[in-house]
C-alpha cells in the first residue's frame, strides 16, 4: 500500500508538470489546428534559462535562495515568451494558409533548429540545478513527500486557476473563447485574431518556462534534449484530455502522471519480470494510441476551432 | 410512375445540440433535374453529406434506386452509382486536369501494383483507354484545351467544370452538385444549364443544390424546398414558387452572402 | 533517328556510363572513403524513395520510419551473424526483410491511418521511439538484441559463392569490396527508382496522390482510402526494410543508437527537399544529405586554421541543418527543391508565348 500511495504522489506530482505543458499545447491546437512541435523545447529553454541565470545572479550578488528562484524563474518566463512569439511570427504564421502538411514540417523543423541552438549554446552536458528549492522530506500518508513536490503542485494549481479566471473572466480570455471557435467569425466581430494568436503563444510559453524551472528543479538537472520526450508526453496528455479544452488538459495530465508512475512501479510485477521500468516511456505512447483509436475526442472532448 | 433515383425516408440529423435535419422524406424521380433550394443554413449540405456518405444519420434510411446506402462508407455510395461535387471546389490542385479526371475512373480499372510496375499489356491498354475516356470527358465539359495543366493554375469556371467532368467518370446515375453555379457570371451560368440539361438528355439523374433562381426555376423539373431542417415544400417550380411558407421562409430570414449552410 | 531522340539516347548512354565508372571516379578525385559515402547514399537514397511513397504520393507524415530500416537491418543481424549462430543467404533475407518491415507497416498502420495528419504523425514518431526502445532493452530475460551493445561480426553478403567484403579480380582489374556493394546498392537503388516511378503513373499512384490532395474528394471519386493508404505504407515500409538488411551487411553491425529519430527527420529532409513525389528530386535530396555532413567534417580542420581553434563541432550542426532546411524548403519552396516535370512545363509554358499542351 506504502507503494501505491508513493507513486500516486509521484505522479500527482508529475502529472502537474504534464499538465502545464499541456496547456500550450492545447490552446494552440484549439485556435491554430497545429500541433506545435516547437513547445517541448521551449520548456526546456526555460529551465536552461533558469540555471544560467540563478547561477549567474548567485554568483553576482549572493541573494537568497528564495529570491533567486523567483528572479529566475521570471527571466525564464520572459526568455521563454520571447521565443515562443518569435516562433508565431516568423515560422507558423506565414504557413496559415498553407497546406497541413507544410504546417507540419514547418513545426517540426523548428523544434530541431530550437533544440539543436540550445545545444550549441548550452553545450551536450547536464546542467545542475543550483540548490534553491526545499528538500527535506515529509510524511504524508505513510509516503514521503518533499517540499519542492508540494511546490509543484500547488504553482501548477495556482497557474490552472489563473488561467481559468483569463480564460472565463476576461475580455481577453472572451476573446480567445471566440477565437478558438470560429476564426473567421471572431475576426467580423472586432476581434484581432493575429494578436489573440500571439497571445495564446506567449500563455503557453509562459506556463512552459514555469514547467521548465520546476523540472529542473525537481529532478535537479536539466539537459538541452529534455523537451523531446516532455513535449511528446504532454501532448499525449492533451489528446487524452481532449484538445483544445483546457480542463481537459489539466485532467489529461494529471491522470497520465499518475498511469506512468503506477505504470512503471509496477510493471516489473505485472509482467512477471520480462518488462522492467525502462519501458516507462512507453506507457505514454501506449495511452496515446489507446486513446486515439478508441476515443479520439478525448476524456472531456475536443474543441477545434471551425476553419470551414 | 417512373422508378426512383433517390429514395430518403425520415432522415434526421443533429450536430451537437443544433438539429441540422429534423426527419426528411423525398422521393426524386430518375432522369430528372431535382434542386433542393431553402435559405442559408437550412440542412441542403448536411442532406447532401448525409446520401453521399459522409455523414451516418441519426435517424432514417437512404436508397439509391432502391438499395440502401444509408450507413455505407463514402467510396461505396459511389460506386453504388451517386457522383457529388463540392460547395468549395476540390479538386487534386497539384494533377493535371486530364489526371484528376483519370481518378474518376479509378474504380472501373483493375490495374495493381504488379500491373503497374511490369507495365503488362493489360495495364498500358487500362491507361490508354483512361487517357481517352478521360479526354472525352474533358471535351464534352468543354475543357479539352486545357487537360494537360495543373488544375490549381486554372481559372474557377474551368475548375468547376473538371470537377463535374470528373464526376462524370465515375458512371454515375445520379450526379448530386453543390451549388454548381456560384461565382459565375450569367454566360457562364447559362452554359452550365445548357451542359446539365444535357445530362438529363443523356439520362442521368441530377441532384442541384443552388442559389440562382433563374437557373433553378429554368431548369429543374421539380423542387424540394428546406427550411431549418425541414421539407416546407416539393413540387414543380412554378407550384413551389407561389407556395407562401416558401416565400415566408425566405423573406423571414436575412441573407448572408457566402455562408455555409 | 530525329535530332531530339537522339540527345536523349546519348545523355542515357552517357549517364549509365558515369554510374558505372562512379566508384572509379570517385576513388581517383576524392579518396577511397568518398566511395563509402557513395555507396551510403544509394542506400539512402532507398530509404527515400520508401518514404517517398508514404509521404510524397500518399501525403501521409511518417516520422517513424527508421523503424522499418531498423527491422530489416536486425533480421539481417540475427540470422547472418554468431548471435544466432545462423547463416543465411541474402536471397532469402532481402526479401524476408522486406515482408517483414511491410508486415511491421500494416501493423502500425491498421489502426492510426484514420487519424488527422498530426496525430498520425506522432503516433509514427511514437512508434519509431518505441522500436527503439524494445532494440535497446531485449536483453534480458531474453537475450534478443542484445540491447545497447547491438549485434556484431555480421556476415557481409555473398553472391555465387563471392563474399562482397573481399577484393573481386575480374577482366584484369580488382575492384575492392566498396565498389562491389556500390554496384548492389545501384542495382536495387535503380530498381526502387524504377518501382516508384512506374507507380507514380499508374491507376495506383494516382490514387494515393489523390488522396495526398484531399483524401475527402479521393474517397467521393470511389477510392477506397483506407486499404490504399495502408498499400502505401507496407510499400513505403518494405523498401525501409531491404535498405536496412543491405545496411546490415555493409557495417557489419547494427546498434539501435544507429535507428533513431534524427534518422527518420534526415531521410524526411530528403523527401522535403527533392519535393513530394518528385522520385528524381529524391535522389538527389538523399545525395546531397548525406554528402553534404561528409563535407562538412572538413569545416573542423578549417576553423583551425582561420580561427585557431573548433568553435562548433561540424557534427554538431548537422541536425541544425536539417531543421533548418525543412523550415527553409516548407516555407519558401513546399514543392521541393528541384521542379517536378510537370510544373517545370509549366514554367517553360510561361516563358513561351501562346501555345498550351493539350495533355499527356
Amino acid at each position: 500500500m506504502d507503494i501505491f500511495v508513493q507513486q500516486l504522489i509521484n505522479g500527482v506530482v508529475l502529472g502537474s508538470i504534464y499538465a502545464l505543458v499541456a496547456l500550450g499545447y492545447t490552446m494552440v491546437y484549439g485556435i491554430l489546428g497545429l500541433i506545435n512541435f516547437a513547445h517541448g523545447e521551449v520548456v526546456m529553454v526555460g529551465a536552461l534559462v533558469s540555471i544560467t541565470a540563478i547561477g549567474a545572479l548567485g554568483a553576482a550578488t549572493g541573494t537568497p535562495g528564495p529570491l533567486l528562484l523567483v528572479a529566475g524563474l521570471g527571466i525564464a518566463v520572459l526568455a521563454c515568451m520571447l521565443l515562443g512569439a518569435l516562433l508565431e511570427r516568423v515560422a507558423y504564421r506565414p504557413l496559415r494558409e498553407a497546406p497541413r502538411l507544410t504546417a507540419l514540417i514547418t513545426a517540426i523543423g523548428m523544434s530541431i533548429v530550437v533544440q539543436n541552438l540550445a545545444m550549441l549554446a548550452w553545450g551536450r552536458q547536464y546542467l545542475s540545478f543550483p540548490a534553491v528549492l526545499p528538500n527535506e522530506p515529509m510524511s504524508l500518508l505513510g509516503a514521503t513527500v518533499t517540499g519542492t513536490q508540494l511546490l509543484i503542485v500547488g504553482l501548477t494549481a495556482l497557474a490552472m486557476f489563473g488561467l481559468m479566471a483569463l480564460v472565463n473572466r476576461t475580455r481577453l480570455g472572451r476573446a480567445m473563447r471566440a477565437t478558438a471557435q470560429s476564426p473567421a467569425l471572431a475576426s467580423l466581430m472586432g476581434v484581432n485574431v493575429d494578436r489573440i494568436v500571439v497571445a495564446t503563444f506567449l500563455i503557453g510559453s509562459a506556463l512552459a518556462a514555469l514547467a521548465g524551472v520546476m523540472v529542473a528543479g525537481y529532478y535537479g538537472q536539466a539537459h538541452y534534449h529534455m523537451g523531446f520526450m516532455l513535449g511528446l508526453k504532454a501532448f499525449t496528455a492533451a489528446v487524452l484530455g481532449g484538445i483544445g479544452n483546457i480542463p481537459g488538459a489539466m485532467l489529461g495530465g494529471l491522470a497520465l502522471g499518475v498511469i506512468e508512475s503506477l505504470g512503471a512501479g509496477y510493471i516489473g510485477a505485472l509482467t512477471g519480470g520480462f518488462l522492467g521500468s525502462h519501458y516507462q516511456d512507453v506507457f505514454a505512447f501506449a495511452v496515446l494510441v489507446l486513446v486515439l483509436v478508441f476515443r479520439p475526442s478525448g476524456l472531456l472532448g475536443e474543441r477545434v476551432a471551425d476553419r470551414a | 410512375m417512373s422508378t426512383l433515383a433517390l429514395a430518403l425516408e425520415d432522415v434526421a440529423h443533429a450536430f451537437g445540440g443544433v438539429q441540422a435535419l429534423a426527419g426528411v422524406s423525398l422521393a426524386v424521380p430518375a432522369g430528372c433535374v431535382y434542386g433542393l433550394i431553402g435559405p442559408n443554413g437550412a440542412g441542403k449540405t448536411t442532406l447532401f453529406n448525409v446520401i453521399t456518405g459522409f455523414v451516418t444519420p441519426d435517424r432514417g434510411r437512404c436508397l439509391l434506386h432502391g438499395a440502401p446506402i444509408t450507413g455505407l462508407p463514402v467510396h461505396e455510395v459511389a460506386a453504388h452509382g451517386l457522383a457529388r461535387t463540392f460547395q468549395n471546389i476540390r479538386l487534386f490542385a497539384e494533377m493535371t486536369a486530364l489526371e484528376n479526371v483519370m481518378v474518376g475512373l479509378h474504380r472501373q480499372g483493375t490495374t495493381g501494383v504488379l500491373g503497374a510496375v511490369l507495365r503488362t499489356a493489360g495495364a498500358r491498354r487500362e491507361q490508354a483507354d483512361f487517357s481517352r475516356r478521360a479526354a472525352d470527358l474533358l471535351e464534352r465539359v468543354g475543357v479539352s484545351g486545357h487537360a494537360g495543366r495543373r488544375a490549381g493554375t486554372l481559372p474557377y469556371g474551368l475548375q468547376r467544370r473538371v470537377e463535374i467532368a470528373r464526376a462524370l467518370a465515375t458512371a454515375p446515375r445520379i450526379l448530386a452538385l453543390d451549388e454548381p453555379a456560384a461565382g459565375m457570371n450569367a454566360a457562364e451560368t447559362d452554359a452550365l444549364r445548357a451542359l446539365i440539361a444535357g445530362l438529363r438528355t443523356d439520362g442521368l439523374t441530377v441532384l442541384l443544390i443552388e442559389h440562382d433562381m433563374r437557373l433553378v426555376m429554368g431548369l429543374c423539373d421539380r423542387l424540394a424546398v428546406l427550411d431549418r431542417g425541414r421539407l416546407i415544400a416539393e413540387g414543380p417550380p412554378a407550384t413551389v414558387r407561389g407556395d407562401p411558407a416558401v416565400i415566408e421562409a425566405y423573406l423571414g430570414h436575412a441573407p448572408v452572402a457566402g455562408a455555409a449552410c | 533517328m530525329p535530332e531530339a531522340r537522339r540527345l536523349r539516347l546519348l545523355g542515357l548512354a552517357l549517364g549509365l556510363a558515369a554510374l558505372l565508372l562512379a566508384p572509379f571516379l570517385v576513388d581517383a578525385l576524392l579518396g577511397r572513403a568518398w566511395v563509402r559515402v557513395l555507396d551510403l547514399v544509394l542506400l539512402y537514397a532507398m530509404l527515400a524513395l520508401g518514404l517517398n511513397i508514404v509521404v510524397g504520393y500518399a501525403g501521409l507524415l511518417d516520422l517513424g520510419f527508421v523503424a522499418f530500416f531498423a527491422v530489416g537491418a536486425y533480421l539481417y543481424a540475427l540470422c547472418a551473424s554468431p548471435h544466432f549462430g545462423l547463416h543465411l543467404p541474402f536471397w532469402l533475407l532481402l526479401p524476408a526483410a522486406a515482408l517483414l518491415a511491410a508486415a511491421f507497416g500494416m501493423l502500425l498502420g491498421a489502426p492510426t491511418l484514420r487519424l488527422r495528419g498530426d496525430y498520425l504523425a506522432i503516433v509514427t514518431l511514437g512508434f519509431g521511439e518505441i522500436i527503439r526502445i524494445f532494440l535497446n532493452n531485449l536483453n534480458a530475460p531474453v537475450n534478443l538484441t542484445n540491447g545497447p551493445q547491438g549485434i556484431t561480426m555480421i556476415r557481409p553478403i555473398e553472391i555465387a559463392g563471392v563474399s562482397l567484403a573481399r577484393p573481386l579480380e575480374i577482366a584484369g582489374l580488382t575492384l575492392p569490396s566498396l565498389y562491389l556493394y556500390y554496384y548492389l546498392f545501384l542495382a536495387l537503388a535503380a530498381l526502387a527508382l524504377v518501382i516508384s516511378a512506374r507507380l507514380e503513373g499508374s491507376r495506383i499512384g494516382r490514387a494515393w496522390i489523390a488522396i495526398r490532395e484531399d483524401e475527402v474528394a479521393a474517397r467521393a471519386c470511389g477510392v477506397n482510402t483506407r486499404d490504399l493508404k495502408l498499400l502505401a505504407f507496407a510499400l513505403g515500409a518494405s523498401f525501409g526494410g531491404v535498405a536496412g538488411a543491405l545496411y546490415a551487411s555493409f557495417q557489419g553491425f547494427v546498434s539501435p543508437e544507429s535507428f533513431g529519430l534524427t534518422e527518420s527527420i534526415m531521410i524526411l529532409c530528403m523527401v522535403v527537399l527533392g519535393g513530394m513525389g518528385h522520385v528524381r528530386g529524391v535522389v538527389i535530396g538523399a545525395a546531397i544529405l548525406v554528402a553534404l555532413p561528409e563535407a562538412l567534417r572538413y569545416t573542423g580542420p578549417l576553423q583551425r586554421v582561420l580561427f585557431g581553434s573548433v568553435y562548433i563541432e561540424p557534427s554538431d550542426l548537422r541536425l541544425l541543418l536539417f531543421g533548418l532546411a525543412l523550415v527553409l524548403v516548407a516555407r519558401w519552396r513546399p514543392a521541393g527543391l528541384w521542379p517536378s516535370p510537370v510544373r517545370r512545363r509549366e514554367l517553360a509554358e510561361r516563358h513561351a508565348p501562346g501555345g498550351v499542351e493539350a495533355g499527356r
